[in-house]
């Protein structure tokens, strides 16, 4: 399948191999083997460190339980404060990918399109450090308005936290983390959109919403799909802002806003790292490789439905 | 100031006198761009003043105008009709997510510039923390840490990145084994950072023992996350060259590997600067694989294959976690690292679209 055709470039088989050739071809080949090699290396270093931890009988690990009721409620903070993160930024995104593809001056969209992709290069440490000086302290008189009117609902029966370092809280930090990828993905994709079937919607009289109902969002759909997913991603196994925005109790609870909340796989590796020692370390480092096998799947995910439309959308 | 709060509704009757059957009834054109600027104004202003000392509510005064910003899809509804509010209505709320999305990153860069410049002085940036307690003290350690390991991360990541690149494109070309590098590396770009720093540690413990700490671990953490994002970006500067430069150089007897080395690669030069330079603007704030690697350490260290090294992230977060007592001078240390981090990242990002935008061929910009 190698001798498939080049695109009209010329056919390598005409020329003389050279030593140079042959070294800078093998050379980039190795480089291109080396990454297989570092990605599967991820996936077995993990399991030969990770194993033991898994295995390890409770009294061997300092939290005193064997792996499955460990990881069990870590699995369970890290998909509800990623879910959490994934329904906030979907519309956002969505809306402000719309903002700048079709609702801003041209000339405006692509800086604000840098000034959005600004919020990717704030380092996670920042988020987390703001998360606590600002947003969790700005955030709390909501929980406690919550608890007041909205009780009722299980999701915020409170009660709430004194410091507002909540899961919610860290929902909203991740959301902002993932906001930029998703808004480049979504804007990418709207910007795509066939020309003439929004010069057609606009000439059948419909207005700007009902030419992106009807052209943009049926075109884009598959796109914003494998965004969020990509998002969702990010969101699993962000650490830090996590480790540093939630008081965390390792409990399962859906309740948003008390002081007891779950802690998420890759805020407890970072949290007690440090001080881990023996079995424990394996344990972490299991833990790891479950969040590396989630986090795997779902970008595999994203990625193929990415790929599968390459042709038309050109994402990325 | 609230005055200007009541949008001026236009009179059913006053400006319609000129319109025939054939047209409905329209707002003013720049009724809603008066009512989002007249808010701006009034957030703007609320804010200055309480930089200047008085105590308004702002997120009540932003929330109360963010609501007036409502009232022209309403009226739309009683003018226009309801497809045409409803249009309106979607517009409110597109820039009201822009909006929403701009706040917590203007927040956040006046946090930290508030927080971190008092602390900013000539001994910040040439102390280390060894033997401080309390007072003073600087983060020459971790500058030179963060420097060190980056700049390793980037001498492993820069050629594997290439050359991976330079065989998608020049050499795989539609192979089975090029398209699956392709997909495997974007599914890399999703690997998190603690798996990365796991990885390092996993690997660096067969050959140094259990609690092994050494900064080029941190390296090559910070490369598994690096090199994916110079392949994408190096493979689509490489795309970008066209082939007749290639052929051109071809038909003057150059062979391949001359053709790639004197050809496409200057021609793709600007690009894949830029895409190495916002590579190493992504990966010089982690902090979760260099606090598993790395560690922590109030000593400087200038050899990346002993003992912890101190990052700038890493630095900021152990301050922020175990302050000591009195907590306040850890507090300002970590302000004081997040601001010069964040200096350092922006100016990183600043860089790269300055080399894009100036040196990039024409027509490419």
């Amino acid at each position: 399948m190698s001798s498939s055709v080049t695109k009209g470039r010329p056919q390598k088989s005409a020329a003389p191999r050279r030593a140079g050739d042959v070294i800078f071809s093998s050379i980039s080949f190795s480089a291109a083997g080396l990454i297989l090699a570092t990605l599967a290396g991820v996936a077995i270093f993990l399991t030969v460190e990770g194993v033991p931890g898994i295995l390890a009988s409770p009294d061997e690990v300092k939290s005193g339980e064997s792996f499955l009721p460990y990881v069990g409620p870590l699995v369970f903070g890290t998909l509800l404060a990623a879910i959490i993160a994934l329904l906030i930024a979907v519309p956002v995104s969505i809306g402000v990918a719309l903002f700048i593809s079709h609702y801003a001056p041209r000339r405006l969209g692509s800086i604000f399109g840098y000034v959005i992709d600004l919020l990717a290069a704030v380092p996670s440490v920042v988020y987390g450090a703001w998360g606590i000086a600002f947003l969790a302290g700005k955030i709390q008189p909501i929980y406690e308005w919550l608890e007041k009117n909205l009780g009722f609902i299980p999701l915020f029966a409170g009660p709430a936290s004194a410091t507002g370092r909540t899961i919610l809280t860290a929902s909203i930090v991740l959301s902002l983390m993932i906001l930029p990828i998703m808004t480049a993905i979504c804007r990418e994709i709207f910007l795509q959109t066939p020309r003439l079937h929004q010069e057609a919607a606009l000439a059948l009289g419909a207005t700007r919403w009902e030419m992106a109902r009807l052209a943009i969002f049926p075109y884009a759909r598959s796109g914003i799909v494998s965004a969020s997913m990509l998002g969702l991603g990010r969101a699993l196994g962000e650490t830090m802002a996590v480790a540093m925005v939630l008081s965390a109790s390792g409990v399962v609870t859906f309740n948003l806003i008390s002081s007891t909340n779950p802690s998420t796989i890759a805020a407890n590796i970072a949290l007690s790292f440090g001080e881990a020692s023996g079995l424990t370390v394996n344990a972490l480092v299991a833990s790891g490789l479950v969040l590396f096998v989630i986090t795997f799947a779902v970008n595999f995910v994203a990625r193929a439905i990415v790929d599968r439309r390459k042709e038309f959308s050109g994402a990325n | 100031m609230t005055a200007t709060l009541e949008p001026t509704a236009p009179r059913p009757g006053g400006g319609g006198d000129l319109h025939t059957k054939l047209s409905s009834n329209q707002l003013p054109r720049l009724l809603p761009w008066g009512v989002f600027v007249a808010a701006l104004a009034i957030v703007l202003a609320t804010v200055i003043a309480n930089a200047l000392g008085s105590d308004l509510p702002t997120t009540r005064i932003v929330l109360l105008v963010w609501a007036v910003q409502f009232l022209v899809p309403l009226l739309s509804a009683f003018v226009e009709g309801r497809r045409k509010a409803v249009d309106r209505l979607v517009t409110t709320f597109v820039v009201s997510a822009f909006t929403l999305a701009l706040l917590p990153l203007g927040s956040i860069i006046y946090t930290v510039l508030d927080n971190g410049l008092p602390v900013l002085s000539g001994e910040f940036f040439t102390y280390s923390m060894r033997n401080v307690v309390g007072e003073g003290g600087g983060i020459y350690h971790a500058i030179v840490g963060t420097l060190l390991i980056t700049g390793a991360a980037a001498v492993i990541s820069v050629p594997i990145g290439l050359f991976t690149a330079i065989y998608v494109v020049e050499y795989g070309e539609g192979t089975r084994m090029a398209r699956w590098i392709r997909f495997l590396v974007d599914v890399m770009t999703g690997i998190p950072s603690i798996v990365a720093g796991l990885f390092a540690y996993a690997l660096f413990v067969l050959f140094f023992g259990e609690g092994v700490r050494m900064g080029i671990g941190g390296s090559v953490a910070l490369s598994v996350l690096m090199i994916p994002v110079v392949v994408r970006s190096c493979e689509e500067m490489l795309k970008l060259v066209p082939n007749e430069l290639r052929e051109a150089s071809y038909a003057l007897g150059v062979p391949k590997w001359r053709t790639i080395a004197k050809v496409v690669v200057p021609t793709a030069l600007a690009g894949i600067v830029t895409g190495i330079t916002l590579a190493i603007a992504r990966v010089i704030g982690e902090t979760a694989p260099l606090l598993i690697i790395a560690g922590a350490t109030d000593s400087v260290n200038f050899n990346l294959f002993g003992d912890r090294m101190a990052t700038l992230p890493v630095f900021a977060y152990t301050s922020i976690r175990n302050p000591g007592v009195p907590p306040e001078f850890s507090l300002d240390r970590a302000w004081g690292a997040a601001l010069v981090l964040l200096i350092i990242v922006m100016l990183l990002n600043l860089v790269a679209r300055l080399v894009s935008f100036l040196f990039s061929p024409k027509g490419e910009k």
